[in-house]
């Protein structure tokens, strides 16, 4: 099997038993209030660090290079509270731009 | 009591367009991103999270192994483990039917049923949710189709639209000073280990923030 399908298969599986895991195991029980504090910063620490790997990173570490272009196009369009696919086709557009001149 | 299905739809329907065209971006990015066309509608069918789906697609693209993509992506989906066993006494029935409807648990069906307090409304989220998968598993199939008319996707600046689609998430998590700290302290800890750890390592030590929470409170 290829990695792909192992990565959506595992990923499906974790998803799918913590969606259920409250209403068919745990009815009327609640996770300790320090877990469920950790665990709502999870979204922004991990999010944060998608941001930052997927705007420099690249091979050997940090390259600087027209993906910043569209990430500031990015932060304006937000700015504006633009919609995200907005945000997102505004990002594309600003860095395509940059490559082609 | 059959009105709150009908409320659920009526206030999930201005937000359906928007994961729709979500879905699309993340079928038009996983397929350039070499993960073929039908894995990313599988994902979709099963995962049914935008982030976490997006989490593992950008790890394996950006040469990170299986487990980093996956432990990412878990990681990123661990609010769901705190979010579902803190909604369970909404659900009820069978088993059977219970593990059917947690499914249409997603932030978005979430975030409409709520009626304060922390309780929600079953109904309104098991119809919003019902709206919700169609949409988002079509889009993704939508845009599976798209992206493989598109070809190199570094000539459209598909590279660019990874890190602009984790920003407006992040900017749509952040509600209060410690996430917004939580955050900051998460895109140091990348920003450090990029140049020296494997793919993918960076952003699940970044999820080492989240020990902060265990000492607060």
């Amino acid at each position: 099997m290829s990695q792909t399908w192992v990565a959506v298969l595992l990923v499906g599986a974790f998803t799918i038993s913590f969606k259920a895991a409250g209403p068919v195991l745990l009815a009327r029980r609640q996770l300790p209030a320090r877990l469920a504090s950790a665990f709502e910063l999870l979204g922004p620490s991990l999010l944060a660090a998608l941001v930052v790997t997927q705007a420099v990173g690249g091979k050997g570490g940090i390259v600087l290079d027209a993906r910043l272009v569209g990430l500031a196009a990015a932060v304006v369009a937000l700015a504006l509270r633009a919609p995200l696919i907005v945000v997102v086709l505004v990002a594309a557009l600003a860095t395509a731009l940059v490559r082609l001149v | 009591m059959r009105t709150s299905y009908r409320e659920g739809l009526k206030r999930i329907a201005p937000v359906a367009p928007a994961s729709a065209s979500f879905g699309i971006a993340f079928g038009i990015l996983a397929s350039t991103a070499g993960f073929g066309s039908l894995a990313p509608i599988a994902m979709s069918a099963t995962t049914f999270a935008g982030a976490a789906q997006f989490a593992a697609v950008s790890v394996l693209n950006d040469g990170g192994t299986v487990a980093a993509a996956v432990v990412a992506a878990v990681l990123l989906n661990a609010r769901y483990l705190a979010i579902s066993v803190a909604i369970a006494p909404a659900f009820e029935g069978s088993r059977l039917r219970r593990f059917l409807e947690s499914q249409l648990i997603v932030d978005e069906s979430w975030a409409v049923s709520q009626k304060g307090g922390g309780r929600i409304d079953r109904r309104i989220l098991v119809a919003a949710g019902l709206l919700l998968y169609p949409c988002w598993v079509g889009a993704t199939a939508l845009g599976v189709f798209g992206g493989g008319l598109l070809g190199n996707p570094e000539r459209f600046g598909l590279d660019a639209a990874f890190p602009a689609l984790f920003l407006a998430l992040l900017v749509s998590v952040l509600k209060t000073r410690r996430e917004l700290v939580a955050a900051l302290a998460g895109g140091t800890i990348a920003l450090v280990l990029l140049p020296i750890a494997r793919p993918g390592v960076p952003v699940i030590a970044a999820s080492a923030v989240c020990l902060a929470g265990l000492w607060r409170r």
